[in-house]
């Protein structure tokens, strides 16, 4: 591997090495090499970002394009598709799946918010326990729970309701939700929660006032993250809902899909693609706030 | 004695009244606390520890969707297990939900991601924005719609079909569990990526540099130094790869609905196929308490490999 300069081989001496010692290895074909390597890694990395961005291309290219199929072709550009999408009810399901989404990460939010404040702050009997409960509930799957919920829903008439269907999603995001707002709020210097104490604030007014608009990043995620979860809910909606004018979008597009004999590729697309359009928002607006919180970056320190 | 001495080790009715008697050297429970942790408790308790409890007991029923036992079913004691047992189909999903998690998700992704993360390091930064930017749009990408988006990519005359070569055949029918796995890594690396990404950054570089000093080829100083370094964050990785992925249903549901026949039944759509489709929610509830064993068991080896730096972390 050419010449390893090590700090041996410095004479006598123990320095470190210097600018002279590294003279013998061409300077030139050291930084070429570099820069060639970089240019096949750059090659390596794009086909693999193309071999991922290929079926997107497909879906934008079918809602485009009239008689649609599952092969490739020149779009039209043409809004016919998303016309019968709507026709086909995309619209009042993705009405049906805001409701969902809203009203569970409100009522996950608000609850999580509270608990995490408690525990975070607070001296609570058997806090140690409850972490603990709360940490092995993020890891429950939805799976085990889908029997029991059913039945306890039906028996309580609870079944065929958006609102209550809301009130499952948010349980299944309360625990990472609560999880993540403690460990947010710990985080938090405790300096102006005691000083407003001091002056005679209380516990609600030292929430809203000063915890609140402190941890305003850690909500956000939260309330992001609950809102896609719940946003693309099948599953619990496929259960505990058979009205169907409570259909939210995911099961729409899947009726839509096993509807009507041959499946629709166009305007399935575009119903796909409407339905998607809220949550991609939402991540572009999170990663702006959170100055590139996801982003894929590196390289920088901090 | 003194007044301090009597008043102190007096008994509580003899003590003065002025004097509280409780210990104020620790923060006293607020009211306000337990009605600010009430509604999380109900939520909690009723959603999930109930359901819990209610799933293991139905495990041991005969209830029914509709029919005779739905109204008043029978505990049936280790009727359901035996039967599970004995269910080729109930094997045969266990053993897919392992490929498909162990496959598509603990493999597939955490090389993928690892990859990607890697690679990421060494290229020009608008190329890696961009690259990452769509990795990451196929995993927000709502379920359903990346389950139609290969469900049509994957048919007989499909772009997939068309690049491997074989134009004619639904690729769904023939490979349905290679196509769902891809479909899956396709959706879930972006994760793998970003976590890993985080992980590569923490490994500070001066081992790196002494590493490289010391004339180590850069695949020596990856697997011998960055990734035994990078070893609790690649563990945490899989481990909720692993809780995410057991438990996923819409995907492959949307996809095959467990077939064809039962080539995709993986355990969580075995379940609801037995619980609403065949009706037998107290066996549903079995193979449901089947699975969460099993992503248990997958999740202790995780944390059996963590505790040597949760220990340290003490």
């Amino acid at each position: 591997m050419g010449t390893a300069v090590t700090a041996k081989e410095v004479g006598g001496e123990t320095q470190g090495v210097e600018a002279s010692q590294v003279a013998d290895v061409p300077k030139g074909s050291l930084v070429r090499r570099t820069k060639r390597q970089r240019f096949i890694l750059d090659g390596i990395i794009v086909l693999v970002g193309l071999a991922f961005i290929l079926p997107m291309l497909w879906l934008l290219d079918a809602a485009f394009s009239n008689n649609a199929s599952q092969a490739m072709s020149v779009p039209q550009l043409t809004f016919g598709n998303f016309k019968a999408a709507i026709a086909a009810g995309a619209g009042g399901a993705i009405k049906n799946s805001l409701y969902l989404a809203i009203v569970s990460t409100f009522i996950a939010t608000v609850v999580s918010i509270l608990a995490a404040y408690v525990l975070s702050r607070r001296r609570v009997p058997l806090k140690g326990a409850m972490l603990i409960v709360v940490l092995f509930l993020t890891g429950l799957p939805i799976t085990l729970l889908l029997i029991p919920i059913y039945v306890m829903y039906v028996h309580l008439g609870w079944d065929n309701s958006p609102f209550y269907t809301s009130v499952a999603l948010a349980a299944t995001s309360v625990p990472f939700a609560i999880w993540l707002l403690k460990n947010f709020i710990d985080q938090v210097p405790r300096e102006f929660e005691e000083a407003a104490a001091i002056e005679g604030a209380g516990g609600v007014r030292i929430l809203w006032r000063i915890v609140i608009p402190l941890a305003t990043p850690g909500i956000f995620v939260a309330a992001i993250l609950t809102f896609i979860n719940s946003w693309g809910a099948f599953l619990l909606p496929l259960v505990i809902d058979a009205n169907p004018q409570n259909t939210p979008g995911a099961l729409g597009i899947y009726e839509f899909m096993s509807a009507n004999g041959r499946v629709q590729f166009g305007p399935l697309s575009a119903y796909a693609i409407l339905f998607s359009l809220p949550v991609i928002v939402l991540y572009l607006i999170s990663t702006r706030w959170l100055h590139g919180g996801f982003a894929f970056a590196g390289g920088v320190k901090g | 004695m003194t007044a301090l001495a009597e008043t102190v080790l007096a008994e509580p009715q003899d003590r003065p009244k002025d004097r509280p008697s409780r210990r104020n050297d620790r923060e006293r429970v607020r009211p306000s606390t337990f009605l600010w942790l009430s509604p999380a408790t109900a939520l909690l308790v009723g959603l999930f520890l109930i359901p819990t409890g209610y799933a293991i007991y139905l495990g041991f029923t005969n209830m029914e969707l509709l029919g005779p036992y739905a109204q008043h079913f029978n505990f049936t004691g280790m009727a359901n297990f035996n039967r599970m047992v004995h269910d080729p189909v109930f094997w045969t999903s266990v053993k897919l939900t392992l490929i498909f998690v162990i496959g598509s998700g603990i493999i597939a992704q955490t090389v993928l991601g690892l990859a990607l993360a890697l690679l990421g390091q060494r290229v020009h930064v608008t190329v890696r924005a961009s690259v990452g930017a769509i990795v990451i749009l196929a995993w927000v990408l709502p379920e359903i719609a990346v389950a139609f988006i290969w469900y049509a990519f994957s048919q007989a005359g499909g772009t997939l079909s068309d690049l491997v070569g074989k134009s004619g055949t639904d690729l769904l029918s023939t490979v349905p569990l290679l196509i769902v796995c891809v479909a899956n890594t396709w959706r879930g690396t972006a994760f793998s990526m970003l976590i890993l990404s985080a992980g590569l950054r923490s490994v500070p570089e001066e081992v790196d540099e002494a590493a490289q000093l010391e004339g180590a080829s850069y695949w020596r100083r990856l697997f011998r130094v960055t990734l035994p370094i990078m070893r609790p964050t690649i563990m945490v990785n899989m481990l909720l790869i692993t809780i995410g992925t057991i438990s996923d249903f819409t995907l492959i549901y949307a996809m095959t609905q467990g077939g064809p026949g039962t080539e995709t039944a993986i355990l969580p759509v075995y379940m609801y196929i037995q619980a609403f489709t065949f009706n037998a929610l107290g066996y549903g509830s079995a193979i449901a308490l089947a699975l969460v064993l099993i992503g248990a068991l997958l999740s202790i080896v995780y944390i059996r490999q963590l505790r040597p730096e949760l220990k340290r972390a003490q």
